[in-house]
């Protein structure tokens, strides 16, 4: 028997700890009254494309993860299923599938890559549900599919930004050297359908195959062209050898990248060949040295420290894509309890959203959003990115 | 002719790395009668461990060259002795299959040693580009058809020159009469094993610095490496380091003046077009007759 004053502390605690835990069960308890929002993803986490994949289902795990700390959408609560597509358009469409009839999801968040998000239209299209693709092809949303958007830039842009810095420097005579693959083709179509509008003659086209290890060939004939700058389309390392290459041969006219080499990685490859290399790239890459006054600058610096302290790595704009379809779709959940055609109406509404890859301004004959404005024109100058006006 | 010298230029040196390669195919094809698929990821551990070495470890290059070869060839008679000959019916479609799972196997571990990115590294001997006749060459293409062109002749004397040579090269004409004669033929084809992978570390460590290697880089180089094997006639070294060369020259030709879309497809086409008009390759009838 204890004696009467230790039971009294006893009972005491008993009553504080019981009230304590009433407390704090009864919100929760609330809570799960409101239905949870299931949200698929489908990225290409393993495979040749990972290095896209990988990041952008860190990142919606992360900006689910964000919103659901702050009390998540009208009280309900997100939850993120992921497959892995492997980069492949029958996994892809299979992944889709089951995200439809087992998991009854809400919306879905990806495909990562062009290939496999054009194979899964189809059945988006079919069962109505809103998809925020985060592949760079413009044939996703041209023409207009009413449940399909996106979030990454498009060839479109990044076009437009490289001929917009070729007129202001009045270079007229350009050749082109891309990749034999769908980002390569999507880039030359790109080059040449904007061509006349910027007043460019391209006089040379050449590709080369994503694992070739010599493009000297191409670029003696780029030369015999005699073009007044270059421009490659690839992803690494392709564009790489072509930059080394471009050195040994001696060629010194403007060499433009796209936006598919703007990582620190593609420096380390080229090494002092990279210098001087023009290429346009989302803000993320130099969020460090975007002037103070940019609207993105503290949505990136927000997302670059969240990633960082989370997952130790550093943060690449792939990421941005899934985490911009996050926050867009949690936009447009407010006020719907989860309704698929309130979401996708709202998608379609949103304006002025600042996100990691520029500024969205849905409408109905935009899913994209995004304007040229949306990449900034970086050179390549000691071993570092240094913005262009 | 300028153009004309830059092509040829740039195939020279693919053709030399193509040729290397080849020899490594042709030489384990002449020792032990097997195609090894495994080979180009070989060469991919070779020139990966070429790059760690020289630039994370910051071992001169000459002593991390002997070290990768080294220690590729030793990987390759490691992989001999524990998936080649624990086999228990050595028939050659069984064997060749193994040697593709361990192509898949030395990928994805080659993956998780070195990660998904290319990695790069300075070329021997920093020196400018050559300039000959407007077209311009790089040094390191020099290192490596030298390189190329010295093992073949080291090839060549010793199997013309040495016991073990020849008696490597009677242990796959008939094994069971090199048994009766007194040579150890297990021994012969770890050594084969070894030589052979040695020669695929080779390629790698000298194409490091112009190429850019990566994980998934050895399953393109060995289909080149074979296909040049094929033409030159597998099991004749001269053969395949000729064919390794014609292989690079005319693809460097088929994209300077047919079109560069079309440079993978020159090389296959020209090895159906071979293995149809002449498949014992170009010149291997006279000099490998076996059996």
């Amino acid at each position: 028997m204890l004696p009467k004053s230790k039971m009294r502390v006893i009972a005491l605690l008993t009553a504080i700890a019981t009230a304590l835990c009433l407390l704090f069960a009864a919100p929760v308890s609330a809570e799960q009254k409101k239905e949870t929002i299931k949200i698929g993803g489908i990225f290409s986490v393993t495979g040749p494309a990972s290095f896209l994949g990988d990041p952008e289902k860190k990142s919606m795990i992360l900006a689910i993860d964000r919103i659901n700390d702050a009390g998540g959408i009208d009280g309900h609560m997100l939850k993120a299923i992921i497959y892995d597509s492997e980069g492949d358009p029958t996994r892809a469409v299979r992944n889709v599938q089951r995200l439809i009839t087992r998991d009854d999801v809400t919306a879905i968040i990806g495909p990562s890559l062009t290939p496999t998000s054009l194979a899964v239209i189809p059945v988006i299209e079919r069962s109505s549900l809103p998809l925020i693709s985060c592949a760079a092809g413009n044939k996703i949303t041209d023409p207009i599919k009413p449940w399909v958007f996106k979030t990454a830039q498009s060839d479109i842009h990044a076009v437009a930004s490289i001929y917009g810095h070729m007129r202001e420097n009045g270079i007229q005579n350009v050749a082109i050297i891309a990749v034999s693959n769908a980002f390569g083709e999507s880039g030359r179509d790109q080059l040449i359908e904007q061509a006349g509008a910027f007043g460019i003659d391209i006089v040379a086209r050449e590709s080369f195959g994503g694992a070739d290890k010599d493009m000297t060939a191409q670029l003696t004939n780029i030369r015999s062209a005699e073009p007044d700058a270059i421009v490659c389309w690839g992803t690494n390392p392709g564009p790489a050898v072509v930059a080394k290459n471009a050195k040994q041969l001696g060629i010194d006219i403007p060499l433009y990248n796209s936006h598919g080499v703007a990582s620190p990685r593609f420096i380390d490859l080229a090494g002092d060949a990279a210098e001087g290399i023009l290429l346009p790239t989302g803000r993320l890459l130099v969020a460090g040295i975007l002037p103070e006054d940019d609207p993105q600058k503290a949505v990136l610096s927000d997302y670059m420290e969240a990633y960082e302290n989370r997952y130790r790595e550093t943060a690449s704009a792939f990421g941005g894509y899934a985490y911009d379809a996050i926050n867009l779709l949690a936009e447009a959940i407010k006020g719907t309890g989860g309704d698929k055609a309130k979401i996708r109406d709202n998608l379609e509404k949103i304006q002025g959203h600042v996100g990691i890859s520029g500024e969205f301004n849905f409408s109905e004959t935009d899913h994209n959003g995004l304007a040229p404005g949306a990449f900034v024109m970086v050179r390549i100058k000691d071993g570092t990115w240094e913005l262009v006006e | 002719m300028q153009e004309f010298l830059q092509y040829f230029f740039s195939g020279l040196t693919n053709g030399a790395i193509y040729g290397i390669i080849a020899l490594g195919f042709s030489m384990l094809y002449r020792s032990t009668d097997l195609i090894n698929f495994s080979h180009g990821e070989f060469v991919m551990i070779g020139a990966l461990s070429m790059v760690t070495l020289t630039m994370t470890l910051k071992i001169p290059v000459i002593w991390a060259f002997f070290i990768v070869v080294f220690g590729v060839g030793l990987l390759g008679m490691v992989f001999e002795r524990l998936a080649i000959r624990t086999v228990k019916r050595p028939e050659p479609i069984v064997l060749i299959i193994i040697t593709v799972g361990a192509s898949i196997f030395l990928r994805g571990a080659g993956m998780l040693v070195w990660g998904k990115n290319a990695q790069s590294m300075p070329p021997f001997t920093p020196h400018p580009p050559l300039d000959i006749a407007g077209a311009r060459l790089l040094v390191q293409s020099i290192w490596i058809l030298v390189i190329a062109i010295l093992i073949a002749a080291c090839l060549h004397l010793f199997y013309r020159r040495t016991l073990t040579g020849k008696a490597m090269y009677a242990c796959a004409i008939n094994k069971q009469a090199a048994w009766l004669v007194g040579i150890p033929s297990k021994m012969m084809i770890l050594l084969a094993f070894g030589l052979s992978t040695g020669m695929g570390a080779v390629a790698g460590a000298i194409i490091a610095p112009v190429t850019m290697p990566a994980y998934d880089m050895g399953a393109m180089l060995g289909l080149k490496g074979f296909c040049a094997a094929m033409l030159g006639g597998l099991g004749s070294l001269w053969g395949s380091l000729l064919g390794g060369f014609l292989l690079g020259v005319l693809e460097a030709m088929g994209v300077g003046f047919v079109s560069s879309g079309l440079k993978d497809a020159t090389a296959f086409l020209l090895l159906l077009l071979v293995l149809y008009f002449r498949p014992q390759g170009i010149i291997s009838a006279a000099s490998v007759k076996r059996f």
